[in-house]
């Protein structure tokens, strides 16, 4: 675990650089977060973001893909379009919550 | 049945269902009481077996018991399907109309695999070329295929997050790595093993500790696979990338019960969402769920099912008397790892607390190791079923506590840095 500032703020992130603290998170954060993997923010992707964090703060666990598709309505396609190759990962890191994890 | 007597019923006579009536019928008294479980199969399936059916290291008959022999007296034992619950009229309504009232209502019907949830999985190569190993049926029909199977492509695949024993498929890669070496062909078998996370070690000490394990054995890993379909004889994603098989070994989606939809009260998996620390349902405060049965962010494993039911077991004796819950469930999860050649590994972690290194479950003594290959921890995995059926579903206790411990864990240093 280490400090990192991200967009002006001190936070902590892991290994992986993902925040550990999601309540450490800021829109300028994700923006950041999404520049560092290449990713330009568009409407949906906050509309995604926002679903993944709302969701894993009612759970505790960083939804799936098939979550993300019948409750937040995002379909499987539309998530590796908006996040390429990597949705869950990539959604994941850019919404300050775990990335989709086994229990090894 | 005097009226005064209430009813307590539990929908699944599984390893949870089974263990909480075992544990509440010496809780209850029998003449304020009744307790009534219901399941739709009279036999119980000790599901640990169902990874070395495949391998011819258990025969079926090694892991199938009649149910009703662990129900214990004074519990009426119904066999039947469940059509749903109606929770606004506390009843539950079985498939041949018969309705059972209830005071308190524990669903424990688990999770099942659903090859029908993905396009052409249960299609005509089902069986054939397309296997699991989740299901009784299914775990056997491997094992036959398996007998005479000559090598060529094995991919082990994992559909979605969260399956039932989520280290089971890396068990598999181990023990069918063996398997093959065994029979002197592991040069005919590539095997590939794809799955939707970022890796097969997710966790940064296990990773650490684990990594290797795959590219020491020649397994390839195929990450960030999300399934669209099942081809003939190739696997596809949604990014179209295509993995060819002669065998596909997969774990189909999980799914909860289909009449925990019916009933309104289930996720999108048909999970039922519950407190994750007393497991009472979000909606009712009569209805839990325990076990694989509900959406607690923990391990879908019989070892949290059984720490669960020790604290529920506590918990639901204040709560049908009006008073607060006191024990809180910490998602603690204990569970071998068969890593092959005899040996084993053994990881024990909570919601928050990551697999760590260490000994088990006496600090510095173990006899077991955690996070690390050792003899003694396959020895205690196959001795483990002798304690599932004589201890663990009776609801007797056995000698580790409900609750983790970082008593024998040595805490995680400092890891490099990785790239997302």
């Amino acid at each position: 675990m280490t400090t990192a500032t991200i967009a002006g703020a001190e936070v902590q992130v892991n290994d992986e650089g993902f925040l550990t603290d999601p309540t450490e998170w800021t829109e300028e954060i994700a923006k950041q977060l999404a520049e560092n993997i290449g990713i330009e923010l568009t409407d949906r992707h906050w509309e995604m973001i926002r679903f993944i964090r709302e969701d894993y703060a009612a759970n505790g666990v960083t939804p799936g893909t098939r979550r993300v598709q019948a409750a937040g309505g995002f379909t499987t396609k539309e998530q590796f379009t908006l996040f390429p190759k990597k949705p869950q990962k990539k959604s994941a890191y850019i919404a300050g919550v775990p990335k989709p994890a086994g229990c090894v | 049945m005097p009226a005064n007597k209430k009813n307590l019923v539990v929908l699944g006579a599984g390893t949870a269902g089974t263990m909480v009536v075992n544990k509440l019928r010496k809780k209850l008294k029998k003449d304020e009481w009744n307790i009534t479980i219901v399941d739709s199969s009279t036999a119980h399936h000790y599901q640990p077996g169902f990874l070395f059916l495949p391998f011819g290291t258990y025969r079926a008959d090694d892991i199938v018991k009649p149910k009703r022999k662990f129900i214990p007296n004074g519990v009426d034992f119904r066999v039947a399907e469940i059509e749903k619950v109606l929770p606004e009229e506390n009843q539950v309504l079985l498939a041949n109309g018969e309705r059972l009232p209830y005071d308190q209502l524990v669903i424990a019907t688990g999770t099942t695999p659903r090859p029908d949830q993905t396009e052409g999985m249960d299609g005509p190569q089902f069986h054939d070329t397309v296997h699991e190993f989740y299901s009784f049926e299914g775990s056997k029909a491997l094992g036959e295929k398996l007998k005479d199977w000559p090598g060529g492509k094995l991919v082990i695949h994992i559909t979605e997050m969260p399956i039932k024993c989520p280290v089971a498929p890396l068990e598999f890669t181990f023990l069918a790595d063996d398997f093959f070496k065994e029979k002197g062909m592991r040069d005919k078998v590539e095997i590939t093993y794809v799955t939707p996370l970022d890796g097969a070690f997710t966790k940064p000490v296990a990773s650490a500790a684990l990594g290797t394990m795959l590219s020491d054995r020649n397994v390839a890993v195929e990450p960030d696979f999300i399934i669209e379909r099942v081809d003939d004889g190739k696997i596809v994603s949604y990014d179209e990338r295509e993995i060819p098989f002669d065998l596909l070994v997969t774990v189909p989606l999980n799914m909860g019960a289909d009449f925990v939809a019916a009933s309104g009260l289930g996720d999108e998996l048909n999970y039922v969402p519950v407190n994750k620390q007393n497991f009472l349902s979000d909606k009712y405060d009569n209805i839990f769920a325990i076990g694989d049965a509900s959406n607690i962010p923990a391990s879908k494993a019989g070892s949290v099912a059984h720490f669960a039911v020790d604290l529920f077991a506590e918990n639901f004796v204040s709560h049908v008397a009006g008073e607060e819950m006191v024990h809180f469930f910490d998602g603690h999860a204990n569970c071998f790892i068969e890593s092959g050649d005899g040996k084993g590994m053994l990881i024990d972690f909570n919601y928050d607390t990551q697999p760590l290194p260490g000994k088990y479950p006496l600090p510095g003594v173990g006899p077991f190791s955690l996070l690390e290959e050792s003899r003694v921890n396959h020895q205690g995995k196959l001795f483990f079923k002798w304690m599932y059926w004589n201890l663990l579903l009776k609801g007797r206790p056995l000698p580790v506590p409900a609750l983790m411990s970082m008593a024998g864990k040595e805490e995680p240093k400092e890891l490099e840095t990785t790239e997302v």
